[in-house]
């Protein structure tokens, strides 16, 4: 076997991405932002609730924390529920206790089966962010697009009925994308999205991408990928949220205001063997000078007023 | 295919003819940052994929982009503030996509290597003028934009056909990464010419640490102390090479830089007299000016036991 002789031709090798979704650009080159009263650090909390369809379609793939065994894997089902009951009031009460913000992720089934969660979300305060319709229905380069734009609509549609709430924010379930998302996203009164983890501050993407703006919101400082895909232990996972909150605090002398963004799932932050160091680490952080506590709407408002 | 490809000999690591660095160094000490371009919608290579997912797998690629865009700053002003200079393993492509970086490495008088075209296109199945096409691009776009000769080469996502190593020496290429049989550098074996298999690393490289490994940031900054410790004791006996290789979407995170920061701390900590911190090129050269010979006619002296 070989391979095709334009195998070795390099039709996008030029100056900056070899793509028009968004410009490169190098962090430390940016100008310098400055935070609301004066505060180094932008604090951003963000949680996920998730609904699991047990009949999850692997195609073509299965967004992360999906069914497993054989049908019906009531084990994975109903793990992923107790986030929703039991563990996120265990992280609710941790916000609370250090007058934490979040920005909450919210798939629209769970506004549909448990309101309850969007009157407490509500109460709170926290945003809530387009999660997709539900885990079984991720997008994905190749899929039908008029497919892609229902399951935006009805998404946005079923959360800003619900909630109220303007819902301007996305993270796609598992992080993935089409071609056209962003086009989408924006075309629906979206105006950021967090599948993006390639930078540290947000920046806005290119037509080509709806000019959507991409926020910091990184798949490593995530206790899915620190706990679950890296397997380190609660005390690990808050020597490293520590480590991240030291450099980026460190570095605003230098470059500005910076974000941490902390992404969280009730499933896994929210046990009770776990979430006492989840406690630890945010109340070390909010002791900090210049930490503010902010949801990513806010983040990225304050952002564009200096754009 | 074939079950050896007879690329270096049996060596053993007891009794070989003693190396000493430069000022009396016991170990060669050499930092590898890859500096990688990864395509958003590669090519399809049939015998292996790029991205997991359908393109655009944004989770991945955003993840790669992350350390031309924002790691890069922070492993580079850490090898700064150490007085280290890096030796580049080098995406060719990133010369035309990110000539920042090239710029800010030619400024600290870094050494450049290949590490092929792009890390989304893979060897595998390449005939052979297509992997003379990967080596001249290579040697010409990096004479080109930087005035070195190339001398040393990581095949592109550790990616190989039977007839790699031959070419290198063919093209005058000094030193290949792309065996790890050996803590010490090994003439190779080759059809023209001359070249050194130059210890790297698959051990205390970050992307195995994190990932194969799950080791943590700080477990990473220690392994590679030990690392050190070790090879400086086996040093004494004959002068060993350590390289710690690193790419910035991995490294470059603000929960990681602190291990390596601390590691590299403590190996500049030693004296000249015990750590050489020196380039892939300058050890190549070293070891071909000093010991090329006494270590190829031991090898064949031993050959066989």
């Amino acid at each position: 076997m070989t391979l095709d002789k334009d195998y070795l031709e390099y039709p996008n090798r030029h100056l900056g991405m070899d793509h028009d979704l968004y410009d490169f650009s190098m962090l430390d080159r940016r100008p310098n932002v400055t935070w609301p009263n004066g505060a180094k650090l932008a604090l951003w909390i963000s949680y996920s609730l998730e609904y699991f369809p047990l009949d999850q379609p692997s195609k073509p793939f299965k967004a992360p924390g999906g069914m497993v065994t054989p049908y019906p894997d009531l084990r994975h089902y109903t793990t992923r529920d107790y986030g929703n009951r039991v563990g996120i009031q265990r992280i609710w009460n941790v916000l609370n206790k250090h007058g934490i913000k979040a920005s909450a992720a919210v798939n629209s089934k769970i506004a549909e089966r448990y309101p309850y969660l969007i009157n407490k979300i509500n109460e709170r305060g926290d945003e809530i962010i387009g999660h997709g319709v539900d885990m079984g229905k991720v997008h994905y380069g190749g899929m039908d697009d008029a497919e892609e734009q229902a399951l935006i609509k009805e998404s946005l549609d079923v959360l800003r009925k619900a909630s109220g709430q303007p819902v301007t924010g996305w993270w796609s379930p598992g992080k993935s994308e089409s071609w056209n998302t962003g086009k989408h996203l924006t075309a629906n009164g979206v105006d950021y999205s967090c599948d993006w983890g390639n930078d540290d501050m947000p920046y806005q993407m290119n037509e080509a991408a709806g000019n959507i703006w991409a926020m910091p919101h990184g798949d490593e400082i995530w206790d899915r990928t620190i706990i679950m895909d890296k397997k380190h232990s609660e005390e690990e996972f808050v020597e490293e949220v520590e480590d991240a909150f030291t450099v980026l605090y460190g570095e605003t002398d230098q470059y500005g205001g910076r974000v941490l963004s902390i992404v969280l799932t009730p499933y896994i932050m929210g046990q009770h063997y776990r979430v006492k160091y989840l406690d630890k680490v945010l109340g070390w952080i909010m002791g900090h000078e210049g930490v503010w506590s902010a949801n990513g709407s806010e983040i990225l408002s304050a952002f564009k007023e200096q754009a | 295919m074939k079950p050896d490809l007879e690329l270096y000999d049996y060596w053993p690591y007891e009794g070989r003819p003693k190396i000493t660095w430069p000022n009396g160094a016991k170990v060669a000490f050499w930092v590898a940052p890859n500096i990688e371009f990864y395509e958003l919608d590669p090519p399809v290579n049939p015998t292996r994929k790029a991205w997991p997912r359908p393109s655009p797998d944004v989770l991945m690629a955003a993840s790669r982009d992350y350390g031309n865009r924002a790691g890069h700053r922070r492993v580079m002003d850490v090898m700064d503030k150490y007085n280290v200079r890096g030796s580049v393993s080098l995406n060719i492509g990133l010369i035309d996509h990110h000539p920042e970086l090239i710029e800010e490495a030619k400024e600290r008088d870094w050494e450049f290597f290949s590490h092929g075209i792009y890390n989304t296109r893979y060897s595998y199945e390449m005939d052979e003028s297509q992997e003379r096409a990967i080596l001249e691009d290579s040697l010409e776009s990096v004479m080109k934009a930087t005035g070195q000769k190339l001398a040393g080469y990581l095949a592109p996502a550790l990616t190989h056909t039977e007839r790699t190593i031959d070419l290198l020496a063919e093209y005058g290429f000094l030193y290949s990464c792309d065996l790890f049989q050996d803590d010490m550098p090994q003439p190779i074996n080759v059809k023209s010419g001359r070249l050194i298999s130059m210890p790297y690393s698959l051990e205390i490289n970050d992307i195995i640490v994190y990932n194969a490994y799950l080791g943590t940031p700080r477990r990473y900054g220690q392994m590679i102390k030990d690392q050190f410790d070790q090879l400086l004791i086996e040093g004494a006996d004959c002068g060993t090479v350590m390289c710690i290789p690193l790419h910035a979407y991995a490294v470059g995170h603000p929960h990681r830089i602190k291990g390596f920061e601390d590691a590299l701390e403590y190996i500049t900590g030693h004296a000249k007299e015990d750590v050489w911190v020196a380039t892939g090129r300058e050890i190549a050269e070293y070891y071909y000016e000093n010991y090329y010979d006494a270590c190829a006619a031991d090898i064949a002296a031993r050959k066989g036991g």
